[in-house]
């Protein structure tokens, strides 16, 4: 079992790097320790932050793949290597249970009616049962309660269990504090209430689902029988690569252009306005949509240089990444020229300039660490509008592979469903909460941290 | 005041220069016309006649920006960058893949997008504008908190899902609306309204969240506190000044989407089957039909600066604080 890493495999995993590296930094320095402890002391962006690093644990489990040996089937003996992660291997459960067709969530049965010949040669129209529920109990309406009391206390159980792990830690970490005595530093009181509440209810409803999935599809199957609980997993890895690593491509180029625009003014600040101006009378979709376009062209022409299909789509979602983030950096590069300029005015930037500092030292020193409120805030701002992105991008037919499991691809295929009679409600219904799920909390979550680091806010309140 | 106009669209001309320059990258030097050719006529059977028959035809077989077998001026002009540039400049926008002319195409799609996008974009306004003065209102309060849980949580929802609830919703079940469509009869107000409310709802969360910031940012200034002093009433305060000033910067923001009005919404109008200028670029790109993309990315940007235009001017005609310089 030899792990392989594909590209955005490598990006998500160096993306999760940088944020250990600056957690780190945060709680090194004092005054941003505060800052952080103020963005935590809501309830809202407490909980928001728990989902998010929920959504953010299921990406990365889905960003290591194994090279695993199984059998293809029963009649052929051969074996072949198919590439699983760590996701995959929890639900592989889900991977060999496919039904034939649709079928609703709990359901026991098909979702429509199959022609069918007994052994008399009759024909007949009937729901066939599905495959792969557990028939054992759907004749006895007391041994089904009975079994969901079980599972629920087994969820139960292992949520109570977890929680205990975290108070344990959160209660060793307190008495480290206490015995060392923070000194001078005010604490802002943490709403741990929230916290526990909402890792129980997640814990809760994940063990609870998962243990159901064993015998049950909790969310229905889609039209090829997919199981549709493990694809809105699956699709978190793309959402959270799409709005996670977008805006990291877009940074750099937000940054050093930005920055030298205000600070080096002339004409090179005139050749960076005309290149943002210019982009930005793009209108955004259609940019998009003409990069893809050309990049489909150019990977259909060159199909060997891919190795697998997978290979190909993992390819074609680091495109889009890439091309979401070349054409959204302008809004923020705009945003910091501006402050650029405003701050290089300040008397302490021309004291250095006068101390014969060099303009790089002044950017690094003085000007960058003043830009960087405005850049956390465009980034968690611009989270949630690239996850959206998304799925109306792979709508049109220019966002991922639609091999890659992602929301959009799956609103794509029930917008079909739509018209059947009677209609296959699920996968709409699944994506629509998983995407919600995360895009409400992004939004709340960023919601905070606007308001602790815009300074504006702060002396109003 | 004629002078300035003149010099700021003498500035876009440069813009659209680079809008240019960016498509003619994108669609003949990444994706080069031989490219194109055998993307249209079919990989397999393709000849090198065909290719050239196919670029010849469609005037595909200059070179890029140099052609070195004619002299003088024509080396730069007899390109096909300046070619397909000085077409694009003039709204020639040639043929689309099946043979018929974009320019027409544009022309006839324009108004479905308009009677889908001018009421969406009216309406809009105007209820998010109410909202968010009658949530200015009741700031602080219980109402002011909950009104923005909600906003929140409607921006938080795709589009694709509202469009999709409301046509099961009104359309499939309740049957009170066809699901989708378009006429230009008397009946065609039918075909409009579902797409126009759900384009106004889609947008509440947004909006309201953005004009409650503008009028708060408005209500800590000095003259409202003089209006306060005074012994105005509240509401007066709030609809007699804020609303006024506040409107400033509304109005400034708003001019810029106008020009865009005509490229209609992709979604929506794909969604609901209105033959207007966002499901043609929609369609377009499914059929990989570059010559239209092309066209809607150049048309695109043109509506966008003229956009940037009006707002400056109606920033200086409504702010005399703003002189033209």
């Amino acid at each position: 079992m030899m792990p392989s890493f594909y590209w955005t495999d490598i990006m998500l995993w160096a993306l999760f790097g940088l944020l250990l590296v600056a957690i780190k930094q945060i709680l090194a320095d004092k005054q941003k320790r505060q800052q952080w402890r103020q963005v935590f002391s809501s309830k809202t962006a407490m909980a928001a932050a728990i989902v998010l690093v929920v959504y953010f644990m299921v990406a990365l489990a889905d960003s290591i793949h194994f090279n695993v040996e199984t059998q293809s089937s029963a009649q052929n003996a051969a074996q072949t290597t198919i590439q699983m992660t760590p996701l995959d291997m929890v639900f592989s459960h889900l991977i060999v249970k496919t039904e034939r067709t649709y079928s609703a969530p709990f359901a026991s049965h098909e979702y429509s009616r199959s022609i069918v010949y007994d052994e008399q040669g009759q024909v007949s129209q009937q729901f066939l049962p599905l495959q792969h529920v557990a028939d054992y109990f759907s004749n006895d309406d007391k041994s089904a309660s009975w079994y969901l009391v079980k599972q629920a206390s087994w969820a139960f159980m292992a949520a109570v269990l977890l929680l205990f792990v975290f108070a344990s830690i959160h209660a060793y970490g307190k008495f480290v504090a206490f015995a060392q005595l923070h000194a001078g530093e005010h604490p802002i009181k943490l709403p741990w209430q929230t916290a526990y509440v909402t890792v129980f209810i997640l814990v809760f409803t994940a063990v609870f689902l998962y243990l159901l999935s064993f015998d049950y599809h909790v969310l229905g199957t889609s039209k090829v029988g997919d199981d549709v609980f493990y694809q809105s997993l699956k699709s978190v890895r793309t959402g959270i690569l799409i709005g996670a690593l977008t805006t990291v491509v877009m940074l750099p180029l937000a940054l050093v252009l930005g920055i030298s625009a205000g600070y080096f003014k002339g004409w090179i600040d005139d050749i960076i306005q005309y290149l943002y101006t210019t982009l930005n009378s793009i209108p955004g979709v259609l940019l998009i949509a003409a990069a893809v376009l050309v990049m489909q062209s150019i990977m259909a022409n060159n199909a060997d240089w891919f190795g697998s299909s997978e290979e190909r789509a993992d390819l074609r979602l680091l495109f889009l990444i890439l091309i979401l983030g070349i054409t959204s950096w302008t809004g923020l590069c705009r945003l910091l020229r501006a402050e650029t300029l405003k701050i290089s005015q300040i008397e302490y930037v021309t004291a250095a300039k006068a101390f014969g500092m060099g303009p790089f030292t002044i950017i690094r020193r003085h000007i960058m660490p003043n830009l960087m409120h405005l850049v956390l805030i465009a980034l968690v701002l611009d989270f949630s509008g690239l996850v959206l992105a998304e799925a109306v991008l792979s709508y049109v037919g220019v966002g991922v592979d639609p091999t890659t499991p992602s929301w959009g691809n799956m609103i794509n295929q029930a917008r079909l469903e739509m018209a059947r009679e009677p209609m296959v409600w699920w996968s709409l219904l699944s994506a629509f909460c998983f995407m919600f799920a995360l895009v409400l909390a992004a939004n709340l979550f960023a919601d905070r941290v606007q308001w602790v680091l815009n300074p504006r806010n702060n002396t109003e309140k | 005041m004629f002078a300035y106009i003149v010099r700021r669209l003498l500035f876009a001309v440069p813009i659209l220069i680079g809008v240019n320059l960016i498509t003619f990258a994108l669609f003949f030097m990444v994706n080069t016309p031989d490219d194109m050719a055998r993307a249209q006529l079919g990989a397999k059977q393709t000849t090198p006649q065909m290719i050239a028959a196919w670029k010849a035809d469609r005037g595909y077989d200059k070179p890029l920006f140099f052609n070195s077998e004619q002299g003088g001026i024509e080396t730069i002009t007899d390109t096909l960058f300046v070619q397909e540039s000085v077409k694009l400049f003039q709204f020639d926008f040639g043929q689309s893949d099946s043979g018929r002319q974009i320019s027409a195409d544009v022309y006839e799609r324009m108004w479905p997008s308009l009677a889908i996008a001018l009421p969406t974009f009216i309406i809009g306004l105007t209820t998010n504008i109410a909202l968010a003065l009658l949530i200015v209102l009741f700031r602080g309060t219980t109402l002011d908190r909950t009104a923005m849980a909600v906003a929140v949580a409607i921006m938080s929802i795709s589009g694709l899902f509202y469009i999709i609830a409301g046509q099961v919703l009104f359309s499939k079940m309740l049957n009170w609306v066809p699901i989708s469509g378009y006429s230009d009869g008397t009946d065609f107000w039918k075909f409009l309204i579902l797409p126009v409310l759900i384009g106004v709802f889609a947008g509440i969360g947004a909006g309201v969240r953005w004009y409650r910031s503008i009028f708060l940012e408005e209500i800590h200034r000095d003259y409202v506190r003089t209006a306060r002093a005074k012994g105005l009433s509240e509401v007066r305060v709030l609809f007699g000044h804020v609303m006024q000033n506040g409107l400033l910067p509304i109005l400034t923001g708003v001019v810029v989407v106008i020009p865009t009005l005509f490229m209609g919404s992709l979604i929506m109008e794909s969604f609901f089957g209105i033959p207007g200028l966002g499901s043609y670029t929609i369609e377009a790109i499914q059929a990989q039909d570059f010559a239209i993309v092309k066209a809607m990315v150049f048309l695109g940007s043109v509506l966008y600066i003229i956009g940037l235009i009006l707002t400056d001017i109606s920033y200086t005609y409504f702010d005399p604080r703003v002189k033209l310089s």
